[in-house]
């Protein structure tokens, strides 16, 4: 597949994860098999029933600055560092602020900053809330936050679809570029909701593992003995970049972003339908929306959180939207070693997808010991080499699902 | 017992760097918090706030808007603390 003018193409990647401060510690430690979850030793969790979580790896409030970080909820600040490294990764470019987009997210927003103040609110009354208190809750303040930055005057969009955000971000970036909206566009997801009461809310939902003993073993998706998703949280970035924008400059190119993938179970607030019927139109409309055929594909970043119900379903899925090319794909679940960042989990895992293109090596999913029924994808604990038996250019794809029946599935091509 | 315009002053510089991060010896009297000190309105009201607590002074939002300088500030206080 060439490009052409309105083709969309990745110049640039930031990261920042329970696993590294960068795109390059965290890739590195993926293919290491390196597990981010820790157990959390706060007072503040001592009562809950899950102990465990992936804390981000590097404190943004130390690269953003003590009087910013004053005005920044800890999810705008890890959109902030993240993209900041996207933007220097792809080179600073050069463009006219009125070509200039944002799309980045979060699945909950400053909810953090919404506590605390609440707790000021109920302790000292509403003239000490913070008056930055209102951009700091808000889903779509890093997306401002970041457009201030670069003086981004395209248009900045935070679509929220609960764990799915940071890929339909993506989404809408490519399509903005791809419908003569930007030239160039700073896409991507972040999440910081590592407290007790969201930990509690999932909890009682009876969706997190309590495999508080064993932190670095608790998030084992696909795997028989998996009891639930572990909290994580950080940011993915990535600049797009129209293909005759990037070629103009000589920009370094990671990938064509081709195309991305929609669907809503309309089933159930927070079950995935039962035959996955959701997840694989989003695979499907993925591919015909890129002009992709399932036999480039060669790997899949699957949303596969640890949970009981959705894990095998979407394997099904990944396996009924592919057919008989699934047999080559190497399906990798890095929300093992990540634990699941939410509206950052679509955004962290494309970036993820995009490495495992680059390098040609799907990241292992460790914990997998005893794989689960049902299973019928290759799934693997170690790393493993893209199978090179597809049609060229080789493609991967990223899946991402949130409550509320959101499936997004978003396709890189080599380029 | 008055505070001197010294030591307001020096209690106003705390505040700003702390708040605005603008180095505590760069709060002189005659600069302007929005023009000179680019504090913007938000943090004119948590630097308002701060100013309260530390000084046991009222400063009404029709006040507030008044004190443009950091020399207003310290007339403000030293003309109303308890």
């Amino acid at each position: 597949m060439g490009t052409n003018d309105r083709s969309v193409v990745v110049t640039g990647m930031g990261a920042t994860t329970p696993l590294g401060g960068d795109v390059a510690s965290t890739w590195s430690a993926m293919l290491a098999g390196r597990s981010g979850v820790k157990a959390l030793t706060e007072d503040w969790a001592k009562d809950l029933p899950a102990r465990i979580a992936g804390v981000a790896a590097v404190d943004p409030a130390e690269i953003v600055g003590r009087v910013q970080a004053r005005r920044m909820d800890r999810c705008e600040q890890f959109a902030v560092v993240a993209a900041r490294e996207a933007w220097a990764d792809a080179g600073a470019p050069e463009v006219d602020p009125e070509r200039l987009g944002v799309s980045v997210t979060s699945g909950i927003g400053g909810i953090g900053s919404t506590l605390a103040a609440y707790d000021v609110l109920k302790e000292k009354g509403w003239q000490r809330i913070n008056p930055f208190t209102v951009p700091m809750l808000m889903p779509n303040g890093s997306a401002g936050l970041i457009s201030i930055e670069l003086g981004a005057q395209a248009g900045a969009h935070a679509p929220v679809s609960a764990c799915a955000s940071g890929a339909e971000a993506v989404g809408y970036a490519i399509d903005m570029i791809k419908s003569g909206r930007a030239d160039v566009v700073v896409a991507g997801g972040t999440e910081a909701a590592i407290m007790a009461l969201n930990l509690g809310a999932f909890a009682v939902m009876r969706a997190l593992s309590l495999r508080n003993d064993e932190p670095e073993r608790a998030s084992r998706p696909w795997d028989k003995g998996r009891d639930g998703f572990v909290l994580g949280e950080g940011a993915g970035m990535m600049v797009l970049e129209s293909a005759e924008h990037a070629a103009a400059r000589g920009a370094n190119v990671y990938a064509i972003a081709a195309g991305a993938g929609y669907s809503s179970d309309g089933h159930h607030i927070a079950h995935p339908h039962p035959e996955g019927a959701g997840v694989r139109l989003a695979m499907q409309r993925a591919l015909a929306n890129a002009g992709v055929s399932a036999d480039q594909i060669a790997h899949v970043n699957a949303h596969a959180t640890s949970t009981p119900e959705g894990d095998v379903l979407e394997a099904q899925a990944i396996r009924s939207a592919l057919g008989e090319d699934a047999e080559r794909v190497i399906v990798s679940s890095t929300k093992s070693m990540t634990g699941h960042l939410l509206g950052g989990a679509g955004a962290v895992e494309s970036v993820a997808a995009i490495m495992a293109l680059k390098d040609r090596v799907a990241p292992p999913t460790i914990n997998l010991e005893v794989p689960d029924d049902g299973v019928e994808v290759t799934v693997s604990s170690e790393p493993r080499p893209l199978n090179a038996g597809g049609r060229e250019p080789m493609a991967v794809l990223n899946n991402a699902f949130g409550f509320g029946g959101h499936n997004v599935s978003v396709v890189f091509v080599a380029p | 017992m008055a505070l001197s315009e010294q030591e307001i002053l020096a209690g106003l510089g705390e505040i700003v760097d702390e708040i605005a991060g603008v180095p505590a010896d760069e709060v002189t009297p005659e600069k302007s918090f929005v023009d000179d000190l680019d504090i913007d309105s938000l943090s004119m009201v948590e630097i308002a706030v701060a100013a309260q607590d530390k000084f046991g002074v009222e400063i009404p939002d029709d006040q507030l808007k008044d004190l443009k300088t950091v020399q207003d500030v310290i007339n403000y206080v030293h003309k109303n603390a308890s």
